[in-house]
């Protein structure tokens, strides 16, 4: 019976004297965390051409367009307002985003687990950070699309009255960040699970968690009960934070605060995908 | 002469099941390995902790001398690794999809362009270069996949059944491509096929229930007297009696 072992792979005995081993001194730059951006935007140009080349962009662009005009016009009563501006559409806008954005999310890493091209992905020479980086620019590149799509409701106000551009630029500016705070939650979310309906509704319900923090019925009922935590509440929601925006303030701690809330969420991604490699 | 790929008492367990248990070899170059059991045996987790997707539970694994947990990236770069399945973004053309590969590999312009001829080449996927994959068939997806694995030229070759799915002539082509391969290179692939073995493998081991039960050369398995399915069959279904 052929049951032989592994043979060891040593080398022939040494006979020289026991010389202190030369370590060799490895450049600084590898102690350091590599910063190299271009894998992960490698891998957002595929992720972005991707959305093109299924139906998944014009769905997702069709059905935003039809419920932002339907929203704003119809049930945001644009033209009754007798207002030229656009705080109908940003009233609605983050409450749109809860719901479409982790539509776009639930299959980020759900379908790279059901195609099993996650296995792929994670075995080319990529750090983890830099895929997750490289699926979030992806999907806030094409919200950004689908937002600027909204171009001409812009134009209409134009037409209509003389709006303050530079508050709608800001209210514009806070949407996308609202939608990348959304991307981020809603891609952590997706690693978790192989079940995209699970991604989706888990993603909307964090979601909300982060909107809905700031709206008066929680802050009313935190404050009367909970002063500390109403006050971290009001601190943590999105949509309060975007309705500086929407009223034309650009505030520096609004934009660290959404920087800070996508780059916890894509730490928290990678720090998923890192576990499941070990389960 | 160093060993290009190194495994060193790897061992995976989910949960409570042991799926890879205690296992240790190591492969020199122009060594080509057949990793040989049945279903369930453990060889996709064994390759799986090998291409650094998993995590081993305990043990290490080493390609061209870096760890693949510690050193994740760098292993990877000399590490050519074709998935079980041969997964590929479906709707991407063949060469998008190796286009892309290339240049998450670091290769730029004209190099990454030549990198996708010379796989394609290799291949033999010229004539279906602008389809999308998921028209493709099952024989020519998993050629996309080993062209994937192939692009970059790397020292260490790991091939999770690259011929499965493939019609007869495929497979010999295939296997041609190995022996080609085999010289420059550390090739381990897993496999059902048993003729495959002596057709390729200049070794082959034998892996059930997540332990390594035979580490042997083909012609050796051969002189057991037993052709070489009864002895696999023998081996695999006769654990108990090992005392495992």
């Amino acid at each position: 019976m052929a049951a032989a072992t592994t043979s060891t792979t040593d080398g022939p005995p040494s006979f020289a004297p026991p010389a202190a081993p030369a370590k060799p001194r490895r450049p600084l730059r590898e102690y350091l965390p590599s910063i190299d951006l271009r894998p992960a935007l490698v891998v957002a140009r595929r992720e972005l051409a991707g959305y093109f080349a299924t139906p998944v962009a014009t769905v997702f662009i069709v059905v935003f367009l039809a419920l932002a005009g339907i929203l704003t016009f119809g049930v945001g009563n644009f033209f009754a307002r007798g207002q030229a501006d656009l705080v109908a559409f940003f009233s609605f806008l983050p409450w749109l985003f809860l719901l479409i954005v982790p539509a776009l999310t639930m299959r980020l890493w759900a379908e790279e687990r059901r195609l099993g091209t996650i296995e792929l992905l994670l075995t080319l020479p990529i750090a983890p950070w830099q895929a997750v980086l490289g699926k979030f620019l992806a999907a806030w590149a094409f919200c950004g699309i689908a937002l600027a799509l909204t171009f001409p409701f812009w134009i209409t106000v134009n037409l209509l009255g003389s709006p303050e551009n530079g508050i709608i630029l800001s209210g514009y500016i806070g949407a996308f960040l609202v939608a990348g705070a959304f991307l981020a939650i809603g891609s952590a979310v997706s690693a978790l699970t192989r079940n995209q309906v699970i991604a989706f509704v888990l993603a909307v319900v964090v979601c909300f968690l982060f909107a809905a923090a700031g709206t008066t019925v929680v802050t009313e009922f935190l404050s009367s009960n909970f002063p500390l935590l109403a006050e971290a509440a009001r601190a943590v929601s999105v949509f309060e934070r975007f309705n500086g925006f929407v009223r034309g303030v650009v505030a520096f701690r609004d934009l660290v605060f959404f920087a800070s809330l996508i780059a916890f969420f894509l730490f928290v991604n990678v720090v998923v995908l890192d576990h499941r490699k070990a389960d | 002469m160093a060993a290009l790929i190194e495994i060193d008492r790897l061992t995976k367990k989910f949960g409570e099941t042991t799926v890879v248990n205690d296992v240790s070899f190591s492969l020199k170059k122009g060594e080509v390995l057949g990793f040989l059991g049945p279903n369930g045996a453990g060889k996709s987790t064994t390759m799986r902790m090998l291409a650094g997707f998993l995590m081993p539970t305990s043990g290490s694994a080493r390609i061209c001398g870096e760890d693949v947990v510690e050193r994740p990236v760098q292993a990877k770069r000399n590490l050519g690794f074709l998935p079980e399945g041969a997964p590929c973004y479906p709707e991407m053309t063949v060469q998008g999809f190796l286009r892309f590969t290339a240049e998450v590999r670091g290769y730029r312009g004209k190099d990454a362009a030549e990198r996708v001829t010379e796989a394609m080449k290799l291949t033999e996927l010229e004539s279906v270069r602008l389809q999308p994959i998921e028209i493709l068939s099952k024989g020519f997806k998993r050629r996309v996949g080993l062209a994937q694995a192939l692009l970059h030229d790397p020292p260490a070759l790991v091939l999770d059944e690259p011929t499965d799915g493939l019609d007869p002539n495929q497979k010999h082509e295939v296997r041609e491509l190995i022996k080609r391969l085999a010289p420059e290179k550390a090739i381990i692939i897993s496999t059902h096929i048993l003729e495959e073995v002596s057709a390729v493998c200049s070794r082959a081991i034998i892996i059930a229930r997540g332990h390594l039960i035979v580490d042997a050369t083909p012609s050796e398995l051969e002189s057991t007297g037993q052709s070489l399915d009864e002895f696999f069959r023998d081996l695999t279904l006769n654990i108990p009696a090992f005392g495992f």
